[in-house]
């Protein structure tokens, strides 16, 4: 039955795109016109010893891909189309994938445990695969099975744990299953290859193994077993066993406390004198226990305190001897590791550490750290002072303002004359501690500041403003120094006039940055904008507003040059769009700057015409896409325009529309709905001739199940912004964008109520379904109001439900009870009966008067005065 | 197998301003979603904007004026909300943008007066709208001329700090100014940071005064960003002892009569019967009109509009009908409809019977000062009237409370919802 496919899975990999092409089409095609039939293909082709490596391995891959996807709209079709096929289809393909597991070709055993994971995790929670365990359990365990057998089966089951929870099977299961894991690991009993697919296995089952992590005497076992591996010959094996451990750490760090002593004993040795690899995921244990920790004393409540775990104090009982270790560590840095992203080594896992050390174990940490400081700052050896550096750094998170103040201060003269040491990694590492300095200890809005007087500050200027000319590694950790340096003074009033008679020089030095060509990728450039972005923000406006204002057109005439750049190749491409990028990303902060008061906003005004003009030859240097910084920043240009935006709406509604059809780069689409409310606001109802279009538009992006769920809370509030802008007009669309709502609305209820970012998202969307229902009824208050009344009863209940939710977010609660009053307003006496039947309300109103939040007492109080109306007619 | 995810290098922490920059425009989006909102919900910013375009004459100070009653139709709640929204709003123009709540006189004790009201002291001064907004405070007296701009503590009435982003913050306060000790006495709160309390009974109108002027600072002594002192006026129910307590209780302020105001009325542009003013020479300097010398006129004046058919009417909806101008004197005098006429009250005086009016002796004097544009109410030429012949004395108002007290154990149904 099974069709004949070897030569198109190898042309399918050819060089030639043509052949490639003409194979991919045929495979599709196959895949069409008889589904089971080609995924039988695809399993004898991997079970097939006499085939070559390469079709069986693509063959191996083509059939999981036939099974799972990273979108879950996409792995769902994936799912049913699976179940749908006949049964007889699917027995041989698993008979065939599961005697592969026994074939000599490494890659398809490998590629045939992943296949069998996947039909496990669609059919083990079905129970329609109710032999696959006891077939691998007996794989393992016959002794008479080959060892090549033994490996790739105990690799199928970790895959097959990872898959699936451990409620889908009985315990005796589970149990057996960890057992035969567990035992792989046997030094006696089994080959490296065993052992090491074992302790791999038990990696991807450890979450499986919840209930026996609960039995002590089960536990125990799994630990020594775990720890006698990480003691190896074989450094892989060690390596496997340690991940291991940073895994328990995370997950059973509950269960701990009786192994902790071995378990530093073990991590301490490995730090010391083991192979790197190993050493890396030693450290990373430590680093693991203090994450949980962090959030431990983060989340930590006295008052609720019955079903928080346990904190253990591993962190401070340790850090006497944990903290000279790490110490240690800093010193075996590498040559280049600040020129390159990539590298990863014991010197800046063991830093890493020491700062989540500091943050976790406070104040203790100075008097374990400071004396490494104090002896190595000075030293002749390079290493030793970049350590050093590093390690005063690494506690400036975690220790109270009172105890680092006084430290800091004594040591800032010391930093500054660091930044020109000889050593560039010295020079790197002055410079973040210096911005980590002003991140966390700068802060004029709320008193408190280490730069004691305008003096310091000119000192820290002056050195910025010299090293910031140094090697691009460091002049780009001396921009994150002034970006927080700067951003300290935002919002702090009278004391930003303090940066006022430096903001000329920080704009040209930061300028002069970003044209440097020295740099070997774009980092240093986008750095230096983003830090120019920030000295904007934070800056006095009424003091620098001329300033900047002489910076629009430096940013424009830059801007206007990417559009002469050659373009040759994609790479050229994507250089343009990152300028573009980071230019437009210039002109928004100003232009929102600008915004916020009317003298400066005249500035923008005036220069509208031109700025749109520019950002209208952005657009059209891309063929399909449009630019989400330039989108941005047209959103921030329409505020400030207000009516007079209408002018540039013929020529911007084809990208606006462009932008919307975005589902791909959702992004893109989420910023151009924000902006649609921008020109909604600014345009009011000059912008009906464009509501067909973007309604359109919208209610298709709502239907698209392509779409990123995150886009379409924004579209409701998006239909709020249009209905207040157009209002009556909004009537033609009422039935379709209620429907939507409606549907929305039901289906905030089946959102899983465990899953944290879900319910995130719900929050959202019941936010955004009520500012459209708030911008609807206001919108249609003055004259046909009655087209909402059918769907108030609809409104209430909804709002009933959200009311009942123990969970809601307070932003929601809000609009919840705005949109009550709304209701009230806009309809008037007709909705007395619906209130009057509404028990909920004086209950919903109560709990909003009785709140702390000032706006919230506000909006109650305002609703109640609607509905008190509505109920006296 | 997949090795384990490398933690982020504690160096390299990645300042991604891109990401900032979609918070900080989502943050703005947001705000100005809820501004939007907002003014759907009132019309502080209409209020502003429009007097200040009103290009409205400024009319003699003295001269009562009132709002058109024909250009607001008040057909009771439904039509009351059309006069809050702003679209509406931004099609009214100049004098009819005048929002404040005027009361009509006292000519007869309200029924549950000790019930459903509210009394208070009303200082002497200018009756003005006060708006607080985008960093500063204007106040404009009737006829929308501007009294004050000056920064105050009211919320976003002074540029104390940026005040990007807070513009929703406008505020709409009724008041009196008094000179004497430049403060602005606050009688009725209309709109506090962005929430309209149009529609809110006195009741919780004045509870909310109450509450939040203090807060703000406002009724602190004047300084830098607060140039006049603002001051709740103390409210009482108009039970026995808060009647005598606003009668005859000292306060700082020179008392120009006694306010009345039915605890369960929204706030009502215009005339309305809900309110109610009341004085005598205890209570106030001003009872019996006086000529522009401030001499008291040694007979009653009213002004009264001329219709088509001659009738002489009031100001009020619906007109009351004084009396007539026949045919010949109309054309004798060139007078045409609309023109407002100014009239002696002679010896006849006016005739009431069962408390309404059947006869008025009038006396024509002339046409009125042209930036007079509406005819005296009803109410003010009855209670003009009643001041010089029948006054309705304190003891009148003392004794109608005593009397609804006897009755107070009667069970009463209140439709009303509290």
């Amino acid at each position: 039955m099974a069709m004949e496919i070897t030569q198109f899975l190898l042309a399918a990999q050819s060089a030639d795109a043509n052949v490639r092409n003409e194979a991919e089409a045929n495979l599709r095609q196959l895949q069409q016109q008889n589904l089971p039939v080609f995924l039988l293909s695809l399993s004898v082709e991997l079970a097939n010893n006499d085939k070559p490596a390469e079709s069986r391995r693509l063959a191996g891959i083509v059939l999981k891909n036939s099974l799972d996807a990273k979108d879950a709209i996409t792995k769902e079709a994936l799912v049913q189309q699976w179940m749908s096929v006949d049964i007889s289809f699917k027995s041989q393909i698993k008979d065939l994938v599961l005697r592969t597991l026994g074939s000599p070709v490494p890659e398809a055993r490998h590629t045939s445990a992943q296949v069998i994971a996947k039909i496990a995790s669609i059919e083990i929670p079905q129970k329609q695969w109710p032999e696959l365990i006891q077939s691998l359990l007996n794989n393992v365990t016959q002794s008479e099975s080959h060892f090549v057998v033994k490996q790739a089966t105990l690799e199928t089951l970790g895959y097959v744990c990872e898959e699936i929870s451990h409620e889908d099977l009985v315990q005796d299961e589970v149990n057996a299953v960890l057992t035969a894991v567990v035992q792989g690991m046997n030094l006696a009993e089994h080959s490296v290859d065993v052992r090491l697919a074992a302790t791999r296995a038990l990696y991807n089952a450890l979450d499986f193994a919840q209930t026996n992590f609960q039995n002590e005497m089960e536990r125990n076992y799994i630990m020594k077993m775990v720890c006698e591996t990480a003691k190896a010959k074989e450094v892989e094996i060690r390596q496997a066993s340690f991940e291991c451990l940073v895994s328990i750490a995370s997950t059973y760090y509950e269960v701990l406390e009786p192994y902790m002593q071995t378990l530093f004993e073990l991590t301490s040795n490995a730090v010391k004198g083991d192979e790197e690899a190993v050493a890396l995921q030693a450290i990373e244990f430590w680093s693991s226990i203090c994450d949980e920790e962090i959030e431990l004393q983060e989340f930590d409540t006295p008052e609720t305190g019955d079903s928080c775990p346990p904190h253990s104090h591993f962190i401070e009982k340790a850090q006497s001897s944990l903290v000279p270790m790490l110490l240690e560590t800093l010193l075996k840095q590498e040559e280049d590791q600040d020129q390159d992203d990539s590298i990863w080594n014991i010197s800046m896992a063991g830093g890493t550490c020491l700062c989540l050390v500091a943050r976790t174990v406070g104040n203790e940490i100075i008097p374990l750290v400071m004396p490494f400081v104090e002896a190595n700052i000075v030293m002749p050896e390079w290493r030793r002072r970049e350590a050093a550096t590093y390690a005063f750094c690494s506690i400036l998170e975690g220790p109270t303002v009172e105890k680092l103040a006084p430290l800091v201060q004594a040591g800032l003269e010391f930093l500054l004359n660091a930044m020109k040491d000889e050593n560039n990694h010295v020079k790197d590492t002055t410079a973040w501690t210096l911005s980590r300095i002003f991140e966390l200890l700068h802060c004029p809005s709320s008193g408190f500041s280490v730069i004691a007087s305008p003096e310091n500050l000119q000192r820290i200027l002056a050195v910025l403003l010299e090293s910031i000319k140094d090697a691009p590694n460091v002049a780009e950790k001396v921009c994150g120094a002034i970006y927080y340096l700067a951003q300290g003074y935002e919002d702090a009033g009278s004391s930003s006039s303090l940066l006022t008679p430096y903001l000329t020089s920080i704009i040209t030095e930061l300028l002069r940055t970003a044209d440097r060509t020295d740099g070997a990728d774009s980092k240093l450039r986008s750095s230096a904008y983003e830090t120019l972005n920030e000295v904007v923000r934070c800056s006095n406006i009424a003091e620098t507003s001329k300033i900047i204002a002489e910076l629009i057109p430096a940013i424009m005439s830059r801007l206007s040059q990417t559009l002469e750049l050659q373009i040759v190749s994609t790479e050229d491409r994507e250089k343009q769009g990152d300028l573009q990028a980071a230019l437009c990303g210039v002109l928004q902060v100003i232009i929102q700057k600008f915004s916020s008061s009317d003298d400066t906003k005249s500035i923008i005004r005036q220069a509208a015409d031109q700025i749109m003009l520019l950002f209208l030859r952005v657009f059209a240097c891309r063929s399909s896409t449009v630019h989400e910084e330039a989108m941005l920043a047209i959103g921030a240009l329409a505020y400030a325009t207000g009516p007079e935006f209408a002018k540039y709406m013929p020529e911007f509604f084809q990208y606006l529309q462009m932008g919307l059809q975005n589902s791909e780069e959702y992004q893109v689409c989420s910023i151009t709905v924000g902006v649609v409310g921008d020109i909604c606001r600014a345009l009011d109802d000059k912008i009906l001739p464009f509501c067909d279009g973007i309604m359109t538009l919208l209610l298709t992006d709502l239907s698209s199940s392509q779409l990123h769920r995150s886009v379409k809370p924004p579209i409701f509030s998006c239909f709020g912004d249009i209905a207040l802008a157009i209002g009556e007009h909004f009537e033609k669309y009422v039935p379709h964008a209620l429907q939507m709502m409606q549907d929305a609305a039901k289906a905030c209820a089946h959102l899983d109520v465990d899953d944290e970012e879900l319910m995130d998202y719900g929050n959202q969307l019941r936010r955004s379904i009520f500012e459209a229902y708030s911008g609807i009824l206001q919108g249609f208050k003055n004259a046909k109001a009655e087209v909402m009344m059918p769907y108030a009863q609809h409104l209430l209940q909804f709002i009933e439900l959200v009311f009942r939710d123990r969970q809601r977010d307070e932003s929601v609660t809000k609009a919840a009870v705005a949109v009550m009053g709304d209701l009230a307003d806009a309809l008037g006496p007709n909705t007395k009966i619906l209130f009057n039947d509404c028990s909920f309300c004086a209950e919903f109103l109560g709990e909003c008067l009785q709140s702390d939040d000032e706006q919230l007492k506000e909006t109650a109080g305002w609703t109640q005065g609607m509905i008190g109306r509505v109920m006296v007619s | 197998m997949a090795p384990h995810d490398l933690r982020r290098p504690f160096k390299r922490p990645a300042i991604s301003d891109q990401q900032r920059r979609r918070e900080l425009s989502l943050l703005r989006q947001t705000h100005h979603r809820r501004d939007a909102q907002l003014q759907a919900r009132c019309l502080a910013s209409s209020v502003l904007s429009l007097q200040s375009r009103s290009s409205e004459p400024v009319s003699d100070v003295g001269v009562e004026l009132v709002p058109k009653s024909e250009s607001l139709p008040e057909q009771e709640s439904g039509a009351l909300t059309k006069d809050l929204d702003v679209r509406q709003a931004s099609r009214l123009k100049g004098a009819e943008a005048r929002k404040l709540m005027l009361p009509e006189w006292m000519i007869d004790v309200p029924d549950r007066l000790s019930h459903d009201w509210y009394v208070f002291a009303r200082p002497a001064g200018k009756r003005c709208i006060v708006v607080s907004s985008n960093g500063t405070t204007v106040s404009r007296l009737r006829n929308g001329s501007i009294l004050h701009h000056f920064p105050s503590a009211l919320p976003c009435g002074a540029r104390t700090r940026d005040v990007s982003g807070s513009a929703q913050s406008y505020c709409i306060l009724d008041c009196i100014f008094h000179e004497s000790d430049q403060t602005y006495y606050v009688i009725d709160m209309v709109c506090w940071r962005g929430y309209s309390l149009y529609d809110c009974t006195a009741e919780f109108r004045f509870f909310w005064l109450n509450s939040k002027l203090e807060e703000t600072g406002a009724c602190g002594p004047p300084s830098h960003y607060h140039k006049f002192r603002f001051s709740p006026v103390s409210i009482y129910s108009c039970d026995q002892s808060g009647l005598l307590a606003s009668y005859t209780g000292a306060v700082p302020y020179v008392k120009d009569g006694l306010l009345f105001y039915n605890k369960h009325a929204h706030y009502q542009t215009g005339n309305t019967p809900l309110a109610l003013v009341w004085k005598d020479e205890n209570c106030s300097q001003y009872v019996i009109d006086t000529d522009s010398k401030g001499q008291v006129l040694s007979q009653q004046q009213v002004v009264l509009e001329l219709r088509d058919d001659g009738k002489l009417s009031t100001s009020d909806d619906p007109v009351v009908i004084f009396g007539c101008l026949d045919g010949e004197v109309i054309q004798m005098s060139g007078l045409r409809s609309g023109d407002l006429l100014k009239f002696d009250i002679s010896v006849g005086g006016l005739t009431l019977v069962d408390g309404k009016l059947e006869k008025a002796d009038l006396h024509y004097l002339g046409k009125v000062n042209r930036a007079r544009i509406f005819a005296d109410s009803y109410s003010k030429v009855m209670f003009q009237h009643m001041v010089r012949h029948t006054p309705l004395k304190f003891e009148d108002l003392l004794a109608s409370i005593s009397l609804s007290d006897d009755q107070e154990n009667k069970p009463c149904d209140s439709e009303m919802v509290g």
